[in-house]
């Protein structure tokens, strides 16, 4: 039996395309380049249910730039810009 | 001796179902709908538990954490950790849960059991749960959790009765002593650590279903398809204002004979005189001409209620996000604007979920360019008079395609302000985050619909009652006094009040195109748009004399070139012409200034736009 979470190797869910499943693995606020604060971003994640171990996968996109995507976080789903989505660490 | 009042408060994260339950719980009538971050103000209603103890509980704004991010949030952190001077602490905090969707709550409910607050954490929409297969162990969760649970059921009759049995047996045990509070913003490792929490929580006692919503899935896939969701959107706003023009004709012209017959038999009835004259010209040719609108508005909302109860509004605004983003707008900001449609004042309201201090003055700012329904009147008199009622393309209705116009041009314009702010405040950092949960669909439920158009029409008619009433027999007064000299051959209104106020403003509007008729009507249209219509109705009457009865639409064509028409469509876009959104405006944002610059940067935009289409029309000879 292969586990994929090991053989997969770790990026942002930003650069993620329609369709990709993963697992968190880790926050990476302070590289995202967004408006907030780096604890700001990482809370506000976390609020939202983006933790480690958490299972996403990515729903839709938006038209320009594939940009906002719409993320099934267990069992919800919340759409957030793929620059935020860079602070999320998926595999 | 009588037990104190018991004081209750409705926290939760949004749209998990808190105002449903406070309607159920106090029979109030407060807005529901599918979308976060509908409530965004404190309210608060009574009622009486089964054993006799009364309550008050108040409703708060959605949150997912007391950090309190935006104004919405703030209020909902205030009240529960009792920050307000003066407040009263809540004895019992009900921490309502939407069952479907524990986790966030859960986590919630951690933070919030550190204000030693009481607590009692309610499993609502437990039947959507049960209806998914989510398999809750109730007592093994409270528990865990060191808290008591109840699940409950806020839109159904009886659903709430397992809770206020709780209520009774709690509060009878309530120490007196209050507990210490603890809680101060969690850091993220803390919050973390009560995100895991909640989730080994969960784990232990709830048993989720494979199957996740399949008719949310399948309806996302069309609808959030990045090139055929927009598609959808744009078919559903046409639909909408193509709808509201046509469908809602046969109940007009019902209304308007009415009207007509009710003006006829006055006329008839009455001695010639004042009072025939104030009862047929003021009152029924005023109020009438605005209340044969009512079929329209209701048309609207109810288009605007279904998109809110069925869960669309979120979905709008993932779609938008980033279009709107070229305008530098945020994506939080669409459904504001959507709701400005019917009316400017809750849209501005809805604009405290936007936490971004600048996205949310330019939301404020622009919110009231979208076309609000009071301004239906305005557009749907002077179309029908002046635009045939042809097909083009053989199904379009010309009427519907240049009311479609002008809400267009509206967003347009909204857009192009929201532009120019951006210029302004030139950013030089990157956009404030867009994050929104988009809950699973719901079917509207029809009791809700109908108790949200029941309201709105309620409000349009006290309103056609009240304010626009009271503007017409002002304009009623002022149109008829004083009265012609004996002899004179000229119409009686020459001779007026509103003639001299009237005439002393046409030569500022004349570039325009506008006549001293509009002038008079343009000021009483302050109070409300539609009063303009009224205003219209009754001087238009006054001046006709004999023939008063005519419909106003027809007087209109016969006295107004088109190009004055379109001028005046063309200023009803922009004018600042509503008191109320003013007033929203500077209680929303908090100053005077910004009040004044929403109302001058209309008025020029409305000057312009009409000095513009005034003249290019008759340069093409619609003069
Ligand atoms: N089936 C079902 N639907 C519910 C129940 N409670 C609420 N709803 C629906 O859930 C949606 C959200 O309800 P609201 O009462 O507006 O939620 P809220 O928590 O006040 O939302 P915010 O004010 O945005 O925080 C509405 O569409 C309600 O009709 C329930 O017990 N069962
Ligand atoms: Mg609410």
């Amino acid at each position: 039996m292969t586990d994929t979470t090991d053989t997969r190797s770790h990026m942002p869910l930003g650069l993620a395309q329609r369709g990709y499943t993963g697992v968190i693995q880790h926050l990476a606020a302070k590289e995202a380049g967004s408006a907030l604060s780096e604890v700001e971003l990482e809370s506000r994640l976390i609020e939202l249910g983006f933790v480690e171990g958490a299972r996403v996968e990515i729903l839709h996109e938006g038209l320009v730039g594939r940009d906002p995507i719409a993320v099934r976080v267990d069992n919800i789903t919340i759409a957030v810009r793929r620059r935020e989505a860079m602070a999320i660490i998926v595999a | 001796m009588e037990a104190p009042l018991l004081h209750l408060a409705l926290v939760g994260t949004p749209n998990s179902g808190k105002t449903s339950l406070f309607n159920a719980l106090t029979g109030s009538r407060q807005k529901v709908a599918n979308y976060p971050g509908v409530t965004v103000e404190r309210k608060e209603g009574f009622f009486v538990t089964p054993l006799g103890r009364q309550v008050s509980v108040v409703d708060l704004p959605g949150t997912y954490s007391l950090r309190g991010r935006s104004p919405d949030e703030e209020i909902t952190r205030d009240f529960v950790l009792g920050k307000a001077s003066g407040e009263i602490v809540p004895d019992i905090v009900l921490c309502v849960a939407d069952s479907t969707n524990l986790r966030l709550t859960i986590r919630l409910l951690l933070e919030l059991k550190r204000t030693g607050r009481p607590m009692i954490l309610v499993l609502n929409m437990f039947d959507i749960a049960s209806r998914r297969g989510i398999d809750v162990d109730v007592e093994r969760l409270a528990k865990e959790l060191d808290v008591p649970v109840v699940t409950s059921i806020a839109v159904r009759k009886g659903g709430t009765a397992d809770l206020l049995k709780l209520t009774d047996e709690i509060s009878a045990k309530l120490a007196a002593e209050p507990q210490d509070n603890s809680w101060r913003a969690l850091t993220v490792s803390e919050l973390r650590a009560t995100q895991r929490e909640a989730d080994r929580i969960i784990a232990d006692c709830v048993s989720l279903p494979a199957r996740p919503d399949t008719w949310t899935a399948r309806i996302d896939a069309v609808v959030l398809h990045p090139v055929g969701g927009l598609i959808v959107l744009a078919l559903i706003l046409f639909v909408m204002f193509q709808a509201v023009f046509a469908w809602a004709q046969p109940a007009m012209e019902l209304l308007k004979s009415g009207f007509d017959s009710l003006g006829e038999l006055v006329h008839a009835t009455l001695p010639d005189g004042l009072l025939q004259s104030f009862l047929q010209n003021g009152v029924i040719s005023g109020v009438g001409s605005v209340i044969v609108f009512l079929p329209q508005i209701i048309l609207i909302f109810l288009f605007i209620l279904l998109l809110e109860d069925f869960g669309y509004m979120a979905r709008a605004a993932f779609l938008m996000d980033r279009i709107m983003g070229g305008a530098g707008l945020h994506g939080r900001a669409f459904i504001p604007l959507l709701s400005s449609f019917a009316c400017a004042i809750p849209g501005i309201m809805a604009t405290r979920v936007i936490d971004d201090k600048r996205d949310r003055l330019t939301t404020i700012l622009i919110a009231p360019l979208m076309t609000c329904s009071a301004r239906i009147p305005v557009y749907t008199l002077i179309i029908s008079a002046f635009i045939p009622a042809k097909d083009v393309w053989g199904f379009v209705n010309l009427q519907g395609l240049v009311m479609f116009g002008l809400y267009t041009t509206g967003i347009v314009s909204a857009l192009a302000v929201s532009f120019v702010i951006k210029f302004f405040m030139i950013r030089d950092y990157a956009p404030a985050p867009f994050m929104l949960e988009l809950p699973d669909y719901k079917l509207p439920r029809l009791k809700s619909v109908a108790i949200g158009i029941f309201t709105r029409a309620k409000m349009f008619l006290y309103r056609a009652g009240t304010t626009i009433f009271s503007m017409m027999v002002l304009i009623w007064f002022l149109a008829s006094f004083p009265q012609p000299p004996a002899g004179a051959t000229e119409p009686a209104i020459d001779f007026s009040l509103a003639a001299m106020i009237g005439k002393a403003l046409a030569p500022l509007l004349a570039p325009v195109g506008f006549n001293w008729q509009i002038a008079v009507a343009l000021i009483p249209g302050m109070a409300a748009r539609e009063v303009a219509v009224a205003a219209l109705g009754t001087v238009y009457a006054i001046e006709g004399g004999k023939e008063a009865a005519e419909q106003i639409g027809q007087v209109l064509a016969t006295k107004w070139s088109l190009a004055t028409a379109l001028s005046m469509l063309a200023w009803y876009i922009f004018a600042p012409q509503c008191a109320s959104t003013l007033a929203v405006i500077r209680r929303e944002t908090g100053s005077w200034a910004w009040m004044g610059v929403t109302f001058a940067y209309m008025l020029v935009l409305a000057y312009a736009a009409s000095l513009v289409t005034y003249n290019v029309a008759v340069a093409l000879g619609a003069g």
